[in-house]
């Protein structure tokens, strides 16, 4: 049952992820980001890592691609097509994508997958992921997460000062 | 056979998995299962949401003095079967030059989102779909979804109106996400879990609207501001505001699409309203006080089932009564009470509720 499962959520990711690419309305492309980043949170709950399933299903879908999907209300419009991709440019990103994904293909099958002893079967204890977040010891990700908040802090800082400018200017 | 046991639904819930698995294969037995969690839940919504407008015109008609529905039945109670069979027989209307796809595709994301969100909700004690570990946070997620309903419904019907509904319920679930969430995590510091079933246990001896007094009833306060705007509910309703929207997001749709919508929205007021009740009132949780053993007897006689539905009820009815009651917000005062007001009292309460348990000073 699991396998079945697993195909039919791989089938999603890699249908969508082509459409995504290539439809020329820019509201069905994010709608089928959408559905990618949904089908990636399945894979997450098949894991039993339900905390990142949630995490996936907030941040990415509930957050990135809502932005997204704004942005794109307040600017296109429903007649919009995006202009078909010229001939060179859709072969180079053909070649591209295959070349990576050989890369990729060989890349695993090369690899030695050793079971690292720091994993668990899930589900993941919550309070042992807020532990590890904010501790400094061993497998401690204080200093990341510090990090990421102080890039978090200048990006807001930089939006709200693009979006005083036009104020100051009047 | 499947003797049901109102204390307890454990009970019932082991005995049909295993006259299932008696009968089938172990795998056929969960999809059995899967069949049966399916029906039940679908007939659970339609009929509660049959239950939540006629409520809603009765309540709506005693706030302005008027009767109601009273010719289909008595009370009027058919009327609102009667409205549904109409709403199903319908035509299924698209604009001209409407997005075919996205406009079919929205009423099915939104109702998608709530059934998902209606999965981890305790509705008694042994009767729950699946007590995720992290189910408040995976209701929250869930129901995170639905926006896309709204937003997609609105920009693929073609029409300015249903636009503008769009672009406004955006802004606005965005930024209320923010504050129940927020809300919701202060509780969360109270009862160290995130797991809906040890959130009601740990309400044995009391429910935490009681043992976390002022910070609990801010967060309580803040907590249905935030889910009345979430539902697109008056006086946050500017999503769908028929006196200068028409129908907003959804004013496109007819028959069954617009009834996919209409159902999406009072199940996910049911949602908040059993989160609500889970976390400040003790979902199934009778009610307790810390070492009364008799009295604690005597509450224990009311089925955990009428408790869950009493407190849905009394919570539903509050927000019914905001939206009765208080004008419509215009959109800046919307954004306004949420980034200006409701957030930093949020983040106060946060870490004033942080102090708290540290300190032990809660009961």
């Amino acid at each position: 049952m699991e396998r079945f499962i697993f195909y039919f959520i791989a089938a999603i990711i890699l249908v969508f992820s082509v459409l995504t690419v290539s439809s020329r309305r820019i509201l069905r492309a994010a709608v089928y980001l959408l559905f990618v980043l949904l089908a990636t949170a399945g894979f997450y709950f098949l894991l039993n890592y339900n905390f990142l399933a949630a995490v996936q299903l907030t941040v990415y879908s509930g957050g990135i691609v809502v932005l997204i999907v704004f942005a794109i209300l307040l600017t296109a419009h429903l007649d919009h097509r995006l202009p078909k991709p010229n001939r060179l440019k859709a072969g180079f990103s053909g070649l591209l994508a295959v070349t990576g994904l050989v890369l990729t293909l060989f890349a695993i099958s090369r690899f030695e997958f050793v079971r690292s002893p720091l994993v668990t079967e899930g589900p993941y204890n919550i309070e042992e992921i807020g532990t590890r977040l904010l501790s400094y010891g061993d497998y401690g990700y204080v200093l990341p997460f510090e990090v990421i908040s102080v890039l978090l802090l200048a990006a807001m800082v930089a939006a709200i000062i693009v979006a005083k400018k036009s104020i100051k200017n009047d | 056979m499947f003797a049901i046991n109102l204390y307890d639904f454990s009970g019932t819930v082991n005995s049909i998995h295993q006259w299932l698995n008696a009968r089938l294969t172990p795998g056929w037995a969960t999809a059995a299962e899967w069949a049966i969690i399916g029906i039940s839940l679908i007939l659970f919504v339609a009929i509660s949401v049959i239950i939540l407008v006629y409520v809603e015109r009765k309540v709506a008609a005693f706030f302005q003095l008027r009767i109601g529905p009273n010719r289909v039945g008595k009370w009027g109670l058919l009327q609102t079967i009667a409205d549904f069979l109409k709403l199903l027989m319908k035509e299924h209307i698209t604009s001209k030059n409407a997005d075919k796809f996205l406009f079919n595709l929205a009423p099915f994301i939104m109702v998608t989102a709530v059934f998902l969100g209606l999965g981890a909700i305790p509705f008694a004690k042994g009767l729950q779909i699946f007590d995720i570990n992290i189910g408040l946070f995976y209701i929250a997620a869930a129901s995170s979804v639905g926006v896309f309903g709204i937003l997609l419904g609105g920009w693929a019907g073609n029409n300015k109106y249903s636009l503008i509904g769009a672009l406004r319920s955006g802004a606005q679930v965005v930024s209320y996400e923010l504050s129940i969430m927020l809300s919701l995590l202060t509780m969360v510091v109270f009862t160290g879990s995130l797991q809906l079933s040890q959130i009601i246990a740990s309400q044995q001896d009391g429910w935490w609207i009681f043992k976390g007094h002022l910070p609990a009833w801010i967060a309580f306060i803040i907590f249905m501001i935030a889910g009345t705007a979430e539902t697109n509910r008056g006086p946050f309703d500017l999503a769908e505001a028929e006196s200068e929207l028409t129908a907003g997001f959804h004013t496109e749709y007819s028959g069954i699409k617009f009834a996919m919508f209409f159902l999406a929205e009072y199940v996910s007021l049911f949602i908040i309203a059993a989160v609500g009740a889970t976390v400040f009132f003790g979902g199934w949780m009778p009610f307790h006080i810390d070492d009364w053993a008799a009295f604690n007897r005597i509450m224990d006689y009311i089925p955990p089932i009428v408790w869950f539905f009493g407190k849905v009820a009394m919570l539903i009815g509050i927000i019914m009564w905001f939206k009765w009651t208080f004008p419509r917000l215009r959109i800046d005062q919307l954004l306004v009470l949420e980034w200006k007001y409701l957030l930093p009292l949020n983040l106060m309460n946060l870490i004033l509720v942080s102090f708290i348990v540290l300190m032990g000073w809660y009961f």
